[in-house]
């Protein structure tokens, strides 16, 4: 059975959520401690959401000295998945396995939304089993959710269809050209703002197509990654 | 005792939302002179013994390395603390 690890650090708010969406999409959860030396044979790793060390100095820049991140941080290079959701986005930036950085939402206000996403590149390991352009509804709540980088970074990513999440309709933070996700060249690591492990589940996610809580947008990461690992 | 102070602020093209918010308060408190604000990081370091060039080198590795992030971050200031002046004076 495919084992996705799911760290927790100090601050963390979100995984036992994580794990309970990779238990639903049919892999075995692997919890991993902030101060493990080792990953314990997991097949691909999930840096949940949270106030990983009360988001001090910046979000996600204490997270990036943790022990477990130095052994992901040597897997990610050797093309292991790995997904940051939201505050594991940020360690992610932090830790220059993604580029550009995540600043104070620019309304200065804390956001709890349903948020349409349009997929935007479906070649990466956690996002095989959508459609090109398919439009998602995945909850976002975050208070540094600011997606920038410098222009010359934009530009690349673009080019290299690095850009995994739009936000559809409307931008909610004033992130640079809508980016709420984005991928490394490689396409094995992930990071964006929104959080999909909230939206696995009917009666617990986001309002969907067939009535309320119906959304489980959120649940493809997770199949995308089994079928990436087994390909 | 040492002690280095290490200024970080946001990089000037990046819009500064917390500058902007307290901006935004200065004016309902009277303070109408005041036209922009930009809030940045002050970190004070201390080591035993005097601050020397190495100190002060070690100092500005830490600034780049983790006490800022490039990506939205300018390390505007490292320095040793003058201990002529008050709030940076040592105890």
């Amino acid at each position: 059975m495919t084992r996705i690890g799911v760290v927790t650090f100090p601050g963390t708010l979100d995984d036992r959520d994580a794990a309970r969406a990779v238990r639903l999409a049919g892999a075995e959860p692997v919890a991993l401690w902030h101060a493990d030396a080792d990953l314990h044979g997991v097949d691909a790793v999930v840096l949940p959401g949270g106030f990983s060390y009360g988001d001090y100095l910046r979000a996600g820049a204490i997270s990036r000295f943790a022990p477990v991140m130095g052994e992901i941080i040597d897997a990610a290079g050797t093309g292991m998945p790995v997904l940051g959701i939201c505050n594991g986005f940020q360690v992610l930036t932090e830790a220059h396995l993604l580029p550009g950085s995540m600043i104070k939402n620019d309304h200065l206000h804390f956001v709890c939304r349903e948020q349409v996403l349009s997929v935007e590149s479906t070649t990466t390991a956690w996002t095989g089993e959508y459609r090109q352009g398919e439009r998602i509804t995945i909850p976002l709540k975050n208070q540094d959710g600011q997606y920038v980088a410098d222009e010359r970074t934009l530009d690349e990513l673009e080019g290299e269809g690095r850009v995994v999440f739009r936000y559809a309709d409307h931008d909610p933070n004033g992130s640079r050209r809508g980016i709420a996700g984005i991928s490394n060249a490689a396409g094995n690591v992930v990071g964006l703002m929104p959080h999909p492990e909230h939206a696995v589940e009917a009666g617990f996610g986001p309002n969907g197509d067939r009535g309320p809580r119906t959304d489980t947008d959120g649940l493809r990461f997770f199949t995308s990654v089994m079928r990436a690992l087994v390909s | 005792m040492g002690r280095v102070v290490v200024d970080v602020m946001p990089k000037p093209e990046i819009l500064d939302p917390q500058g902007k918010a307290v901006a935004g308060a200065l004016p309902r408190l009277g303070f109408a002179q005041f036209t922009s604000v930009r809030q940045g990081k002050r970190f004070e370091l201390e080591v035993d013994g005097p601050v020397t060039p190495e100190v002060l080198a070690a100092a500005a590795e830490a600034a780049s390395q983790v006490l800022s992030n490039p990506v939205i971050e300018d390390v505007v200031r490292v320095a040793e603390a003058d201990s002529a002046a008050g709030s940076e004076g040592s105890a």
